[in-house]
């Protein structure tokens, strides 16, 4: 079996499963958010149970329109806070709390080996510690916050093997963007992705967050890193409950395998308006933009914001750009602050904020006019994503989002820094 | 069950931020979602669909994130049944969960045009084309899901399995 079928199994009370296999699946963590939860609570209502199946295992994160962006968005999370008091399940307030697949995995709330449903799309972000996470609608999760169980079918394995070093500059989304230039936005269609090689044995966890992240980009059901000592280095005083680490056999088997020799990429953008319209970054002339964010459930880690600070330091954004920056989570806030990165942001003409998903999916915090454009480290970019039908989003990572915020056009850290 | 009406038809990799944009995602009634379906990609639809109108659609239908409230907007909007070549996941659990029939048949949609007629048998997936007189025929559903179609849904569904384990 791969690692995603052994999950499964061990989550499914059976020895062995695999792909195509409709099978009930015991969760770990199940997750909503303010907008999501809502929706979740009306369907929860309707089974006629009067409490959650463990409320240590159902969480709630006010990240997406919150801090409140109006009176509706404000009515969507208090509706979600009564319901997170009264059973008494998790709950992070403003102030407290994180953008959900930022927040979850640095409290320690997603170990490996685990089975996380979530009703947000970017759940599969767990994948990075070797959980099996997926993304579900509301009812789905109602049902889950009801059972602790969930149908799902035992998807296909797709392998990514990534031959050689990185180069400098160049990082976990250059990588998944890469990925989903070549295979496109179904290429790993209701596939669990399995990312090894020698490129993310040497990637930091954050790194692996961000690829793990974007696999729904690509139609993937979960993006799965083997658990190695890294990842024991970043969960182990992280975890509160005890896991079990689980590694695909020597002889699984893979619907497909993608090897990719990556010494010499470059870093990636997608063009509008889909993630998997992929060039190089010395492929795309021209490109004036507006704004600039750096942040998100994809790219709001402190690698992250080091990456894009080394960038920023001593340097101004260009006149014509607003430049945004959002931390992931409170305790990436402070840890930015401790190392004087918020400092050189705010030094260089940054808008640092606090956490929210904000304008990834154009809810507030840096909403497109017409005919605007915006370089994002988000995971989107769809028409009308950002704001306006007639704005465009170009995604890409850290360091090409802080040299273009420098330069005002899009390009390759290599123009302003070695 | 039989289901008759007019085609939508649209493209491939139709994302949940064009069939409702997150900018309405403050709002959870069908009724209120439904009247900004595909307003980024079709802003004439909600005055064109009819109840009982059938969408058409290429390949890697509802991509994108997992919200519910974009079956909810279509469902609400009158539409009958989606039709596409293939459905992203989430998208395809949604549509399933909350009651709305989605079928897969290739031929189906390369064989019909905007306008066109038709009429689809559900439970045979026999799909018809009452404008040209063609045949389609959709995959058959896991009966696994035809348990939660059945059911009505997955709440009924959950309701029925809840009861049992008492």
């Amino acid at each position: 079996m791969n690692l995603g079928e052994k999950i499964l199994a061990a989550h499914s009370g059976k020895t062995k499963v695999s792909a195509g296999e409709f099978i009930d699946v015991r969760v770990d963590m199940v997750l909503a958010n303010d907008i999501t939860a809502p929706l979740a609570i009306q369907e929860f209502g309707k089974l006629g149970v009067n409490k959650v199946f463990d409320p240590s295992r159902v969480v709630m994160v006010p990240d997406h329109f919150c801090p409140n962006k109006d009176i509706l968005a404000a009515e969507q999370a208090k509706l979600m806070r009564e319901f997170a008091r009264k059973h008494g399940i998790l709950y992070f307030e403003v102030g407290r709390m994180g953008i959900e697949h930022v927040l979850l995995p640095e409290n320690g709330m997603v170990l490996p080996g685990e089975v996380i449903v979530g009703a947000d799309s970017h759940t599969c972000t767990y994948g990075a510690v070797g959980a099996f996470a997926t993304g579900m609608g509301s009812t789905d999760i109602a049902m889950a916050m009801a059972t602790g169980e969930i149908w799902m079918k035992v998807p296909p394995a797709v392998k990514f093997v990534y031959r050689g070093k990185l180069k400098k500059w160049v990082g976990g989304k250059d990588l998944i963007l890469f990925t989903i230039g070549q295979i496109g936005v179904e290429g790993a269609h209701y596939s669990s992705m399995e990312f090894a090689g020698e490129a993310v044995d040497l990637l930091g966890m954050d790194g692996r967050f961000t690829m793990a992240n974007m696999a729904i980009e690509a139609g993937g059901k979960a993006g799965l890193f083997a658990v190695d000592a890294r990842t024991i280095e970043y969960v182990k005083p992280r975890a509160k409950r005890s896991y079990r680490i689980y590694k695909s056999d020597k002889n699984a088997t893979y619907a497909r395998t993608f090897e990719w020799d990556i010494s010499k990429l470059e870093p990636q953008v997608a063009l509008p308006h889909l993630p998997s319209n992929v060039r190089p970054v010395s492929q795309v002339k021209n490109v004036e933009v507006d704004q600039v964010v750096i942040g998100s459930c994809t790219n709001g880690r402190l690698d992250d914001l080091r990456v894009a600070a080394k960038l920023l330091k001593g340097r101004q954004v260009n006149p014509r750009v607003r430049c945004i920056v959002i931390p992931g989570s409170q305790q990436v806030y402070m840890q930015a602050m401790r190392e004087g990165l918020l400092g050189i942001f705010v030094q260089a003409g940054v808008a640092v904020s606090t956490p929210t998903c904000g304008p990834c999916l154009g809810g507030h915090m840096g909403i497109l006019a017409a005919g605007e454009r915006c370089c994002s480290t988000t995971n989107r970019n769809f028409v009308g994503r950002m704001g306006s039908t007639k704005s465009e989003v170009f995604l890409a990572g850290p360091a090409v989002a802080a040299a273009t915020a420098v330069v005002g056009r899009i390009t390759s850290p290599l123009e302003i820094a070695r | 069950m039989k289901l008759r009406g007019a085609v939508h038809k649209y493209g491939a990799h139709i994302n949940t931020d064009v069939i409702i944009p997150a900018r309405h995602l403050s709002l959870s009634e069908g009724a209120d979602l439904a009247r900004h379906c595909m307003e980024d990609i079709d802003a004439g639809f909600v005055k064109r669909v009819k109840q009982g109108d059938i969408m058409v659609a290429a390949a890697n239908f509802g991509c994108g994130s997992s919200r519910e409230h974009a079956p909810l907007a279509i469902k609400a909007s009158g539409i009958s049944c989606i039709i596409a070549e293939s459905y992203a996941r989430i998208f395809f659990r949604n549509g399933i969960n909350i009651g709305l029939p989605l079928l897969e048949s290739p031929e189906a949609v390369h064989g019909t045009k905007n306008g066109d007629v038709l009429e689809v048998v559900l439970e045979t997936g026999e799909i018809k084309n009452l404008t040209s007189g063609k045949t389609y025929r959709a995959a058959p559903y896991p009966p696994f899901l035809l348990d939660i179609i059945s059911a009505g849904g997955l709440v009924e569904y959950t309701k029925r399995r809840l009861e049992k384990a008492k």
